[in-house]
């Protein structure tokens, strides 16, 4: 009897053989392969690229595969495996005004410069189940053009010419950028914080805070400005060679919400800016992330925060899914000392209890 | 010029030898008054004692702004020494250090020019690594206070003289407050903030 | 593909640094939680991530490890990390408390006295005791900065009027060196009065939170309560059945579906201990352990 409460070495490592063989499944059916996995479940590749904040599509779908396509277990690989890697220093910021756009959509103007550009998009697929695409389904070979060389400016630049829109706070020159990896939080948080938290944040976490603002809990006016996909160059000034040297390119998806306008006696009124940007193609993300961006800078706009997606402290402490779901699961770890300390006090109180009620009884007995 | 090839080393096994360094210095915050051996070797600039270096190997790096006394400052190899093996950057503001570093204990400026802490987060205070002449023979003091069961003796021989009667406005600032660490060659002690001493006269 | 490769017990060395800078202001600072930047450990938060990045700091490769999950050195969780510890850093591993240097624990703390040569590292998973009065951090920070304590004594009092008895059995608030409030970590509070002018040191890792605090050797550490009710240690009135110890915190052992229960030390290395010194419980004759990890393994 005693004996089965005993975890045992030996039952971690059956567990962990037994994992492996369901990861497996049935061995008749071929083995997925990490570039199938890249290739054809790209997207999550992409949001465990993001939230696992590390920029490697084969350790993504390697940790997709190993997770057993669990993606949340996913980002908690490649995170785990982040946080052992040396670092160097921070990139040159990356200029998204230069973006080979693969998709650009702007919802505030009927057409931009460059061009309103689809590209690969789910939004105007009619959502019916294919059965061709079951199995040995090709595809026709998409159209193609000639690359555009038209210049695609960000349309917040467009209306910040005109002053239309706050101006993009600027960090001060040589200014260290804040890194929450590598730094405890400290509350309030400045933006660069709060920005590097919402994109490793949980996707599902963002979107509902982001809705929860349209639905009047932070409301904030927001105009999808302008959310493009594309590749953009990374480079990295190397302090001894004295010039910034080229990475490589990496695929972001950005977006920018042009928001309620501010203004006072002394400001002309403009409107607001929210944020979003996330590794491959994350459009959902980088849309809540903007929402709950610009609600977050109630603050800093004099704005009353009321709602929680305007609550840093809320948001921010509770945005991580690998934190997350680490502290709920470990309620299945075990607890028994806690639990007999509390069944214990929760006796004698019954016992206490009882022994109250008792006279009474007796009393209204013998009435 | 001394060149980077030219530099004493560092310590010959990073890993371990810092871990056993720090846990002589942890042993000695945990318990003040107690002295505690520096056993790793590392190769040490003029002026630099044995536990100095090692400690600076130990709990030194980019993320620990470090002020110099003027003796060390003056020491060009010494600079180099450290800039080269922890990366940390050496700052004139002593208000804004994580460590300094003190040779010249009589020229020790006022502890109000250290980092002190705030309320709010007292652990954002300068720490202060001070060499000193013996912390075997010399005068008694004794130690009070967490890490101590009932009174620690010690006997040292410290510059400037009345250290520990500075020390005593961490009564006063606490939870704010110096923590001190007093090496002599590979000898050292720590006197954490909670630490209250006297003076025994002889 | 970038092949892993990791560090004497797993942590990087500016990691190391950074968590070691951390503990010695812990302990100049009793009871005061420091906050330090977490990595993500290769276990999930909840797991132990701040016990485990604690011993990563401390450890070396002459401490002998002794890793408890609720008393005991074969629940699943503290194989796990004896294992982790075994394999990333090489050192010797004990269930033995007295051979120890280092001991890991969640949720308890061991019976057999403590020395001056060792240290207890705690797993944390809430470090704030003021958290579930005030959940925001800005609050509580300024809270403990003013030594603001009334809310907890308040709360306290409430389950006083409401029960007629505190209402905390575990992860009961502690006053240290009279000034810092603070949670001991999900321990019954039978433990709390052996964190009391403990001769070893005592490490706080709280991983997911983001804090590390201490109690030093022999400080003072006082569970909190009114003159009228004073702080009591809440033990099941039984003598253990395997060891017959009557000074052990006990685990409850449903053996039935009819009402059957037997009572045994949580602490396992205790209890083994005693049996072997050849006291007996009234069940001492039942098998009830797999003998897999005695004495010092390598």
């Amino acid at each position: 009897m005693y004996v089965a409460v005993k975890g045992g070495e030996r039952a971690i490592e059956n567990a962990h053989r037994l994992l492996a063989d369901k990861r497996r499944g049935d061995q008749s059916v071929p083995e997925i392969t990490l570039d199938q996995i890249s290739e054809q479940l790209g997207l999550a590749v992409d949001r465990v690229m993001s939230e696992g904040s590390l920029y490697d599509r084969e350790l993504a779908a390697l940790a997709i595969k190993q997770a057993r396509g669990d993606l949340i277990e996913a980002i908690f690989l490649v995170r785990a495996f982040r946080a052992t890697l040396p670092r160097f220093g921070a990139s040159e910021p990356v200029d998204t005004g230069a973006m080979r756009v693969q998709r650009r959509v702007s919802s505030t103007f009927k057409d931009i410069p460059g061009g309103q550009i689809l590209g690969p998009t789910f939004d105007y697929t009619h959502r019916l189940l294919d059965p061709a695409l079951a199995q040995g389904f090709v595809p026709e070979a998409p159209a193609m053009a000639d690359a555009s060389t038209a210049p695609t400016p960000r349309v917040t630049d467009i209306l910040g010419r005109d002053g239309l829109i706050e101006s993009s706070p600027q960090a001060e020159d040589g200014a260290s950028v804040g890194d929450l990896t590598r730094e405890p939080l400290n509350f309030p948080a400045d933006r660069d914080l709060r920005l590097q938290n919402l994109a490793r944040g949980d996707e599902g976490f963002l979107l509902a805070m982001g809705y929860s603002t349209q639905r009047g809990y932070g409301r904030n006016h927001p105009f999808a400005g302008e959310i493009r996909f594309g590749e953009v160059e990374v480079e990295f000034l190397a302090e001894d060679v004295g010039f910034a040297v080229p990475l490589g390119s990496i695929e972001l998806t950005e977006c920018q919400m042009v928001n309620q306008f501010k203004g006072s006696a002394t400001e002309a009124p403009c409107f607001t800016r929210g944020y979003g940007l996330a590794f491959g193609q994350s459009e959902r993300k980088t849309m809540s992330m903007a929402l709950v961006d610009r609600a977050l800078r109630a603050r800093e706009l004099g704005e009353e925060a009321l709602a929680p997606a305007q609550d840093e402290e809320f948001v921010m402490s509770h945005s991580d899914n690998v934190q997350a779901t680490g502290f709920v699961e470990h309620l299945k770890l075990p607890h028994y000392v806690d639990f007999q300390s509390e069944l214990g006090l929760l006796r004698k109180l019954r016992k206490e209890f009882t022994d109250a009620q008792a006279p009474d009884a007796m009393k209204e007995a013998a009435e | 010029m001394t060149t980077i090839a030219e530099l004493p080393p560092g310590f010959a096994d990073k890993v371990l030898s810092a871990q056993s360094t720090f846990r002589s210095v942890m042993d000695a915050m945990a318990r003040p008054g107690s002295v505690q051996r520096i056993v790793p070797v590392a190769g040490a600039p003029a002026m630099m004692m044995r536990g100095t270096a090692a400690i600076a190997l130990t709990l030194f790096d980019h993320d620990t702004p470090l002020w110099l006394d003027a003796r060390i400052a003056e020491s060009l190899e010494l600079v180099k020494w450290l800039k080269f093996h922890t990366g940390a950057p050496v700052v004139q503001d002593s208000s804004i250090a994580s460590f300094a570093l003190i040779s010249d204990g009589g020229a020790l400026p006022p502890l109000e020019r250290f980092a002190l802490g705030t309320s709010e987060y007292p652990d954002r205070s300068t720490t202060l690594i001070l060499q000193v002449d013996s912390l075997e023979t010399g005068r008694s003091f004794e130690l009070r206070g967490p890490g101590i069961d009932g009174v620690a003796m010690l006997h040292a021989s410290v510059k400037p003289f009345d250290l520990f009667e500075r020390l005593h406005v961490n009564e006063s600032l606490f939870p704010r407050g110096i923590d001190v660490v007093l090496v002599a060659d590979d000898a050292l002690v720590a006197i954490p903030r909670t630490t209250r001493i006297v003076s025994k006269e002889s | 593909m970038n092949a892993p490769a990791y560090n004497f017990a797993y942590l990087d060395e500016q990691t190391k640094r950074m968590i070691r800078r951390a503990i010695l202001k812990a302990i100049a600072i009793p009871g005061y939680q420091v906050p330090f930047a977490s990595r993500e450990m290769p276990m999930p938060y909840g797991w132990g991530t701040g016990g485990v990045q604690v011993t990563a700091a401390i450890l070396g490769p002459a401490d002998v490890l002794k890793v408890i999950d609720q008393g005991s050195d074969d629940t699943t969780n503290a194989i796990s990390i004896r294992k982790f510890f075994a394999k990333t850093a090489g050192v010797a591993t004990t269930t033995a408390t007295e051979d120890a240097t280092v001991i890991q624990t969640r949720h308890r703390i061991p019976e057999t006295a403590l020395s001056e040569n060792q240290v207890l590292v705690y797993q944390v998973p809430i470090p704030e005791p003021l958290r579930f009065l005030e959940p925001r951090e800005t609050e509580t920070r300024r809270m403990h900065a003013l030594a603001e304590y009334g809310l907890m004594h308040v709360k306290l009092y409430e389950d006083i009027a409401r029960f007629g008895h505190i209402a905390t059995a575990y992860a009961y608030p502690v006053k240290v060196n009279a000034r810092y409030v603070m949670d001991p970590s999900p321990t019954p509070k039978f433990d709390n009065p052996k964190m009391d002018n403990c001769p070893a040191l005592q490490l706080f890792g709280a991983g997911r939170e983001k804090r590390i605090y201490a109690i030093p050797p022999y400080t003072q550490v006082v569970s909190l309560d009114f003159d009228d009710h004073p702080f009591e240690p809440y033990r099941f009135n039984a003598p253990c059945a395997l060891c017959a110890a009557e000074d052990s915190y006990l685990d409850e052992i449903v053996t039935d579906d009819k009402g059957g229960r037997m009572f045994v030390c949580s602490d396992t290395d205790y209890c083994e201990s005693r049996q072997a010194a050849g006291h007996h419980g009234s069940l001492s004759a039942a098998p009830y352990k797999e003998k897999a990890q005695g004495g010092i393994n390598g």
